[in-house]
């Protein structure tokens, strides 16, 4: 069955057409919808296509009645920014801390499960009221930020315990010996060795923050990020332009993947030379 | 490694992230336990001690029909990322033979997880609209002859979606059980005469259990605190308990979701402590 250079089983190949189907689910409407954002100016919310032409992205850019495209997409940019910057460096030192067992280190590790399987309205809720009791002006850059630090932090840090749980330290105690201080053995040794799992991390963080709403939600202050200004024109926007919106962002995510991954296979073919 | 030095060195390294769940995450969920026995007019909330919200709650038959339906929302999507995962996972780990066809495999699963949920719930619109694609096709081939009504903005369309956006969370924890699974085991079965199936039943899925566990801790909570799947996908037809919260947070009624919210982490946390029963988490890293 496994690794045998015979004739596949019959099993593969109805569980190959399982995954085909699996992928074309996963897929086909966000296919659809790429296509309709191309519709015609006289063009609907579904088939036929009425003609061809960019009119509902050239739409979106004009402001009007649709919202602030803009400067929503420019806010969940900063704000996604901040929160790579910030997910990267406070995981990498807490999955440093876990290597050894210090107090309450179990407690702390609970909190990040907990952070995870707390449904995002209640944070959303939480610090709404928190920022209200005490009469804080709720802000994306403040009350948001924190909001998404709760989100993007759990899956740092079990990146990092995946990572470090793999993690030979006989590289880290060669150093040590050599005379290398705690500082230069993390930035010369531990850094490079887990530089693409931070990379997984950074992406990892930047596109929860860039797609997060339920979190957002109470704690985005008066302005909105990009999901909030899409979720109010699912009520209220009735032409493609939406779905030339789906495009445009979901292209933006691609980007970032690509973006991502480019830079782990740099690091890898630099590893490799040098 | 254990230099007395190492863990002060532990004690700095974790204060940021402590610090942030402490006052992001802690002092939050303590401010929404408070603020549910607080009272509240049209304009404000108003510090107090009383159970009225909770009374009000309980006493409710809306409340027990809307933890129903979210349940049966819960049940029917935990049953679908289940079956879908399990099996996408199973063929990612035992009938695809080279480590690159696995790794592009796993890739094209999870890429559409890195975009935005909105985008993905809007995706189905033109599909399943009553002029959308399928009714079309169904239409086409002369299978149906009136468009079928169910399709959009129903409880069809809300686990669906669910499915849609879900199914992932149950494909990476279990495909990453299997790949554990040593595979001189799955030889001594096959060596011994156990078929395909037996060796399925007997060897993989209870060493799946870890990973079945964790996949479906996620999909569970998740879709017992939705509310924007729903409201999106039932058209504003349906309700579920995180649909409900945010109704009352846009009544402003905020002690009322806060009481609300509370009931709903009960229940969440003692889901999670059911299923917890069978995983140690830190083990499976």
């Amino acid at each position: 069955m496994v690794r045998t250079r015979e004739k596949r089983p019959t099993a593969f190949y109805i569980l190959a057409a399982f995954f085909a189907l699996f992928v074309l689910f996963l897929y086909g409407p966000m296919l659809t919808i790429f296509i309709l954002s191309f519709q015609g100016e006289n063009g609907g919310l579904t088939f036929p296509m009425n003609g061809f032409s960019f009119h509902w992205f050239v739409n979106l850019f004009q402001q009007q009645a649709v919202g602030d495209f803009g400067g929503s997409f420019l806010r969940s940019l900063k704000l996604g920014a901040i929160v790579m910057v910030v997910t990267v460096v406070v995981s990498f030192m807490a999955g440093l801390a876990f290597r050894w067992r210090f107090r309450g280190d179990t407690f702390v590790f609970y909190l990040a499960i907990a952070s995870l399987i707390v449904p995002s309205i209640l944070i959303s809720l939480g610090i709404g009221l928190l920022f209200n009791i005490f009469q804080i002006q709720p802000h994306w850059y403040s009350s948001g930020l924190g909001a998404h630090l709760t989100w993007t932090f759990p899956f740092g840090l079990l990146i990092m315990f995946a990572v470090f749980n793999r993690f030979d330290p006989s590289f880290e105690e060669a150093a040590r010996d050599l005379g290398a201080s705690n500082w230069q053995t993390i930035r010369h040794v531990v850094l490079p060795m887990v530089a693409p799992s931070l990379i997984g991390v950074a992406m990892f963080s930047f596109t929860l923050s860039y797609d997060e709403f339920a979190r957002t939600l109470m704690t985005a202050g008066s302005l909105n990020t990009l999901p909030l200004e899409i979720y109010g024109m699912t009520t209220n926007v009735t032409t493609p332009v939406l779905y030339a919106l789906g495009t445009l962002t979901t292209v933006f995510s691609f980007v970032i993947i690509g973006l991502a991954f480019g830079a782990v296979l740099l690091l890898r073919r630099r590893k490799t030379i040098g | 490694m254990s230099a007395p030095n190492s863990k002060r060195g532990s004690y700095f390294l974790i204060t940021p992230m402590a610090l942030i769940f402490a006052i992001f995450l802690v002092v939050p969920l303590l401010t929404i336990v408070v603020v549910s026995f607080w009272d509240y007019d049209e304009y404000r909330i108003l510090p107090d001690f009383i159970f009225e919200n909770y009374s009000y709650l309980l006493g409710s038959s809306v409340t027990w029909q809307i933890y129903l339906n979210t349940f049966k929302y819960a049940a029917l999507t935990w049953a679908f990322t289940l079956g879908i995962g399990f099996t996408v996972a199973y063929f990612l780990a035992f009938y695809v033979r080279s480590l690159t066809w696995q790794i592009i495999l796993f890739m094209v699963c999870t890429i559409p997880f890195w975009t935005s949920n909105i985008i993905r719930m809007i995706s189905w619109i033109p599909f399943l609209g009553r002029n959308g694609l399928l009714n079309q096709a169904l239409m086409g081939t002369g299978i149906i002859h009136e468009p079928l009504e169910f399709l959009l903005f129903s409880d069809f369309a809300v686990v669906l979606a669910d499915v849609h956006l879900y199914t992932l969370f149950m494909v990476v924890p279990i495909f990453n059980s299997m790949m554990r699974i040593d595979r001189s085991l799955i030889e001594a079965a096959r060596d011994n005469g156990a078929s395909g199936w037996a060796t399925l039943r007997h060897i993989i899925v209870p060493l799946s259990k870890p990973g079945i566990a964790i996949g479906s801790i996620f999909v569970i909570t998740v879709v017992m605190g939705d509310f924007i799947t729903v409201r999106l996908m039932s058209g504003g037809q349906s309700a579920s308990v995180g649909l409900q919260i945010s109704n009352e947070i846009g009544m402003l009624q905020y002690p009322a979701a806060a009481a609300s919210a509370v009931v709903l982490l009960i229940t969440v946390l003692l889901i999670v402590t059911a299923l917890l029963r069978l995983v140690d988490i830190r083990k499976e890293l």
